[in-house]
């Protein structure tokens, strides 16, 4: 009884001078952490991980490309169209017989390529502009900030559909278009942001020290940026894919023979009620799948990086 | 004794502009015609109610607002029409120290980068983590706090990196704007401490911003007092807190609490009745004449000099006579 309790004490204070010599932990390790703690949020991205490694393996397991029609299936969709793995198409075909699989693959890869450039071109060209308007401030920024005002009064879905229907649908016209209007908020927020920090005394501080300007933007205010621009970035992501996938689903996204998740979701409502179901719900599937794991995720970052929560 | 800052007749006003076109819709004159000299080696302190200008003057000081009329003289030169990059060596040798300790420093840097970040800026020639090392322990902090980054220290070790940075090129004047107002009073008894020692060590001139009569008069060799812009008073600290002669003065001090809840000297004229006017309409005339008890009708429309009340002390108040000073 007393030996045991001696032990004990030998232990703890064997834990007490075993210390490490303590290093900083910065705030962007104590988010990680934090993010790491989510459980819905690593849930989440272990699904997008999946869905990642699916786009990138499936097309070795696909036994048609996604634009080779079947011409035996597409004489009876509804029958031999259906998913099924003797006829090597996992999750049928679509009206034209062509394999879904494959559609699918390529589809939910457009999906997220156009939700990553479109929040990386927000990122780039809000932050640049949000950044500029709010530290110069003055004339420069009344005149910058009414510029995003004048932009964001004209409805998103229709300056799309006019850069495209302008400069002819193309991959390139595309992601140029959901660019153009994604920016626009991330100025703002960043903007807010900025004109918080100007004001700091570790800004005043680094001017007072002689910092030169240019100087005092890199080190001092989009370091403290980042926190909030991660998360708005990872939010927009979702949002990119809806408006790509809403108008894809007008049929002014991406051109045939390639197709996006929009597409595919509005062909297969066009036919559900044939009796082709399939032909909507595997997309529709992916495209839950990657909305709402990557709202998870934002919400996730928020968590971990929202200085109010500290 | 050669001084080492001499503000001349400075003026700062904040244009207020509204509208696209940015057109000036009204000024606020946050510091007014301020002269003022720094000694060599001095602490001079600079007391005042919120909004009365100090840390604007001080801002002016540190060249972070540009004066709109008068001059600053460091050193024997004319520093208020620097800009850019021949501001380099003034602010070389003009470092601050600020009021929030939990904002003065950037959060994702670490202490040693915060301290390198200056030495680096003015091209320190040596070894630069050795720099901080030295600096850290200056401002007694250990090598280690190097590493650390401001969330992970108390208020009075973020001060004192505060303290370090502002040491880090071996300035000659240090602007403390508040330095200690936000620290608990324990604490700021250790920072006074080593400001104190530090000025003795290498010989600094301090310009002590505060609110805090106590310690400005426990620091400082000189005050001067500050009211909606302009310097009503200044002296030696032992002559404005024994005989105060501006009335703003003499309310000022009036309203430090006294421990002593018996003691009847407190309060003995009677607390000031009314607000600060708005520094965007000051009264005309003498600008204390909308509360000051003794005002006369001459007050509202002439602006008191600063009359000289024999030695450093001098007064901005048509109520005072020189001569009461010279017979004592």
């Amino acid at each position: 009884m007393v030996d045991t309790r001696y032990d004990k004490a030998g232990e703890l204070a064997a834990e007490v001078t075993d210390y490490t010599a303590v290093r900083g932990r910065s705030l962007m390790r104590d988010a990680r952490d934090r993010f790491l703690a989510n459980r819905a949020a690593i849930f989440c991205i272990a699904i997008l991980a999946a869905i990642v490694l699916f786009v990138v393996v499936g097309p070795f397991f696909a036994v048609w490309d996604f634009e080779t029609i079947d011409w035996v299936a597409m004489g009876d969709v509804r029958t031999l169209g259906a998913p099924s793995v003797d006829t090597g198409h996992f999750f049928g075909t679509d009206d034209l017989g062509r394999d879904l699989f494959s559609r699918t693959i390529l589809a939910t890869s457009t999906s997220l390529i156009v939700g990553l450039i479109g929040a990386t071109m927000a990122l780039v060209v809000g932050t640049a502009w949000g950044v500029i308007a709010g530290y110069y401030g003055g004339r420069l920024d009344s005149i910058m900030m009414r510029i995003v005002d004048i932009l964001m009064a004209i409805p998103t879905v229709l300056v799309i559909i006019l850069i495209l229907v302008v400069a002819g649908r193309s991959f390139t016209t595309l992601f140029i278009a959901l660019g153009a209007v994604s920016w626009l908020t991330m100025a703002r927020i960043v903007r807010a942001q900025t004109l918080a920090l100007k004001n700091r005394e570790f800004v005043e501080a680094a001017r007072a020290a002689g910092v030169s300007e240019p100087a005092i933007i890199v080190r001092h205010i989009l370091p403290n940026l980042l926190g909030v621009v991660i998360v708005y970035a990872s939010l927009l992501v979702p949002d990119m894919i809806l408006a790509e996938s809403f108008i894809s689903f007008l049929g002014l996204g991406i051109s045939e023979p390639y197709t996006s998740l929009g597409a595919l979701i509005s062909e297969g409502a066009g036919t559900m009620a044939y009796g082709t179901l399939w032909q909507m719900m595997f997309p529709l599937g992916f495209f839950i799948a990657i909305i709402f794991t990557m709202f998870f995720i934002g919400d996730g970052l928020r968590d971990a990086l929202d200085p109010k929560d500290r | 004794m050669s001084a080492l800052l001499r503000i001349e007749d400075l003026s700062v006003h904040f244009p207020i502009r509204k509208g696209l076109l940015q057109r000036q819709v009204a000024e606020v004159r946050a510091v007014e015609q301020v002269t003022l000299s720094l000694n060599r080696g001095e602490a001079f302190g600079l007391v005042g109610e919120s909004g009365c200008g100090k840390t604007t003057l001080a801002r002016t000081v540190l060249r972070l607002v540009d004066p709109t009329s008068g001059e600053i003289w460091f050193d024997g030169k004319n520093v208020s029409g620097l800009k850019g990059k021949s501001l380099a060596p003034y602010r070389k040798q003009v470092a601050a120290i600020f009021q929030d300790p939990f904002s003065s420093l950037n959060p994702r840097m670490t202490a040693g980068k915060i301290l390198s970040e200056v030495l680096y800026v003015h091209r320190y020639e040596g070894s630069i983590p050795g720099r901080v090392a030295e600096l850290l322990s200056l401002c007694g902090l250990a090598p280690r706090f190097a590493d650390l980054y401001p969330h992970e220290m108390s208020g009075g070790q973020r001060q004192r990196v505060g303290i370090a940075r502002a040491l880090a090129l071996d300035p000659e004047l240090i602007v403390c704007d508040e330095a200690v107002s936000a620290l608990d009073v324990s604490i700021q008894a250790q920072i006074i401490n080593l400001l104190e020692e530090l000025r003795a060590k290498f010989g600094l001139t301090y310009l002590f911003i505060g609110h805090d009569l106590s310690v400005v008069r426990h620091l400082c060799d000189r005050l001067a007092v500050m009211y909606l812009g302009r310097i009503v008073e200044t002296g030696t600290s032992e002559e404005l807190f024994s005989s105060p002669r501006h009335p703003y003065t003499k309310a000022l001090i009036d309203a430090v609490p006294a421990p002593d809840p018996d003691d009847d000297n407190t309060n003995k004229h009677g607390a000031l009745a009314g607000e600060i006017p708005s520094p965007l309409n000051p009264p005309p005339g003498c600008v204390f004449h909308t509360r000051c008890p003794v005002a006369m009708d001459h007050c509202k429309s002439t602006v008191p000099p600063l009359s000289q009340l024999g030695g450093h002390h001098a007064a901005a108040c048509f109520a005072v006579e020189p001569s009461q000073d010279a017979q004592r």
